[in-house]
């Protein structure tokens, strides 16, 4: 089944646009593009696996760690550069999203919001870092070390002066109801971003 | 001799010896009249000619990449390995073409081939081939043989550099690049290492200035010299360190006795005690010897002059100002590349610079770094992630060109 966040993610690319995604994961999200909007893409991805299902489903693929550094993508080389659920998983978010607006016209970020009532509740009422279906790590073993809420990347995006095109924000049903949209914060658990500098 | 013929193997083949009579024209301005390619064949062309694969060769190989050519071989060609049916250039699917070079010594016409001018072998005269001449006399075979487009060509190291040339002169003949352990141009440590081999060579009495077959001679010291250096940068320093050596997790380690110590770092004798004198103490010495004798007897001294050469003259980008992205602007293959970790003679960064090259090209590419320990060798060996990438990829390959599903591959979790 298509992740909720990419279903919306499609409509803000253009048909034979050039791609990146940063963190590519299996390739899925390509692929989809690939075949609904006929996208030229670049995936890139650090683990053995994700890497084999990319080559299986003829996805373009870069063996790169992304905290390494973006430096040989050329400014302005992609029409839209992607990084889905990744952003909370990277060393430096802020570098990492600088890079992609330097790298892309337009970008897409989803992110789990923090800020959603589960883990304000979870915190509450045990004292301890949310753990759920959805987030199912130790506070020690997890690979999101950066977590962050709606309300945090709005603040980041107005002192980096981004540009924030659209901002959806979607329970786990993946709907953006009208009470979603008055307490995205609080009732969201994906947060969608299309940005652009 | 295999006692028997692996099932995986395309069993006995026999090369052919191809004629063309139209002169080649080469990079340095000399003109070769006419010329012989030696050529084998695994697999079968189909109806449409559209699944095809070139094997370019490296600086050692020659046309004898798979199977056996008799029944009494010991070893099979060079990239067994890869080829052959359910390899990763699955013959089932594909029909493979591997060719020895021109400059070659295995058939092709090359320095111990006769000129036709003086009536006596080339030797020192046959003209600096580059990897742009070979490229231009594999397009000629391509048409011998009635292929318009491969389906892909493949090759590693010298034999890499080929397919990059393929894909910026010929981008429409070409539907996948792969390029595996090679590097956009030569760095001056790689010019280096080959110019201690080609004085290796050269300084050998036996020489003669390239005329060694007239005296009825060979430069025997200085081809084994020359592979000697080679191999060395062949191979990395843990590959060496396990190869000759003992380590706690072997178990013929006895000769490890203090707990502290995990390995010799490749220090096994080879006789047990030191000699004090200058006779071959250690394993590595040997084996070296060992590689170079087996090398020198097979391999012509003005070939291995001739590739160095070739690999050293290398730079694709010359005619763009040196701006290797501009050199791929027309190509419109997919590539993929790889490298191996522990390469030092074509590292991954240098491999990198093509793929960087291709994405500010804006060309379809695929990029693997692979963890191996076998240095720059790790290319003819069965590496498990290499060997999976490999097949994965060749499977939409053969999909594409032969019309069928994707075959599933098993990928490991």
């Amino acid at each position: 089944m298509m992740r909720p966040d990419l279903d919306i993610i499609q409509h803000w690319i253009a048909p034979g646009s050039r791609v990146l995604d940063l963190g590519c994961g299996d390739g899925s999200l390509l692929e989809y593009l690939k075949n609904t909007r006929q996208i030229s893409e670049i995936g890139l991805e650090i683990d053995a696996n994700n890497i084999h299902q990319c080559l299986s489903k003829g996805v373009n693929v870069i063996e790169q760690d992304l905290n390494k550094g973006l430096q040989n993508f050329g400014d302005k080389s992609f029409d839209t550069v992607l990084l889905t659920q990744t952003l909370q998983a990277v060393n430096y978010p802020d570098v990492v999203i600088d890079e992609m607006l330097r790298i892309g016209r337009n970008c897409i970020v989803t992110f789990p919001n923090f800020g959603n009532w589960r883990s304000r509740l979870y915190l509450l009422r045990k004292g301890r870092m949310p753990v759920s279906k959805f987030m199912p790590y130790q506070w020690y073993d997890t690979p999101n070390i950066h977590f962050c809420t709606v309300r945090d990347f709005d603040v980041l995006c107005r002192e980096k002066g981004i540009n924030v095109i659209t901002r959806t924000v979607v329970d786990h049903h993946h709907q953006g109801n009208w009470y979603i949209k008055l307490w995205p914060n609080l009732l969201g658990e994906t947060a969608i971003y299309h940005i652009s500098r | 001799m295999p006692k028997t013929i692996p099932k995986d193997s395309v069993g006995i083949v026999t090369p052919q010896c191809l004629h063309f009579d139209e002169p080649l024209t080469l990079r340095s301005g000399k003109v070769i009249a006419s010329y012989d390619l030696m050529v084998e064949t695994y697999g079968t062309l189909n109806a449409a000619k559209s699944n095809a694969i070139l094997i370019c060769h490296a600086l050692s190989g020659d046309h004898h990449a798979a199977g056996y050519h008799t029944d009494a071989d010991g070893k099979p060609g060079w990239w067994d390995t890869c080829i052959g049916p359910g390899k990763p250039f699955d013959t089932n699917h594909f029909f493979v073409v591997c060719l020895n070079n021109l400059g070659g010594c295995a058939g092709s016409t090359g320095p111990t081939a006769l000129n036709p001018d003086t009536g006596t072998f080339y030797g020192p005269d046959f003209p600096v081939v580059t990897v742009r001449d070979w490229v231009n006399s594999q397009l000629r075979l391509m048409h011998r043989l009635g292929i318009d487009q491969w389906a892909a060509v493949i090759g590693g190291s010298l034999g890499g550099m080929q397919v990059m040339r393929w894909s910026i002169s010929y981008p429409e003949k070409v539907r996948h690049a792969i390029m595996i352990a090679v590097a956009p141009t030569l760095s001056a440590q790689n010019i280096a290492f080959n110019e201690v081999a080609r004085q290796s060579i050269t300084a050998d009495p036996n020489f003669h200035n390239g005329r060694y077959l007239e005296h009825g001679t060979y430069p025997k010291k200085g081809v084994m010299l020359a592979r000697m250096v080679g191999h060395i940068t062949y191979l990395s320093d843990s590959a060496m360190r396990e190869k000759f050596g003992k380590s706690v997790d072997d178990p013929n380690s006895q000769a490890i006795t203090s707990p502290s110590i995990k390995s010799n770092f490749g220090r096994d004798l080879r006789s047990g005690t030191l000699s004090f004198g200058l006779d071959t103490d250690f394993q590595v010495e040997s084996y070296l010897h060992y590689q170079g004798e087996r090398f020198s007897e097979r391999f012509d001294a003005n070939t291995y002059l001739l590739m160095t050469k070739a690999l050293d003259y290398f730079d694709p980008s010359v005619d763009f100002d040196g701006d290797l992205s501009r050199t791929f602007a027309n190509s419109n293959c997919r590539f993929l590349l790889i490298s191996f970790s522990s390469d030092w003679r074509f590292p991954p960064e240098r491999t990198r610079e093509i793929v960087d090259a291709l994405l500010e090209a804006r060309k379809a590419v695929s990029y693997l770094e692979i963890e191996a320990d076998q240095g720059h060798d790790a290319f003819l060996l069965p590496v498990p992630r290499y060997m999976e990438a490999l097949t994965t990829y060749l499977r939409r390959v053969s999909a594409e060109v032969n019309g069928h599903a994707v075959e599933s591959t098993e990928v490991r979790t």
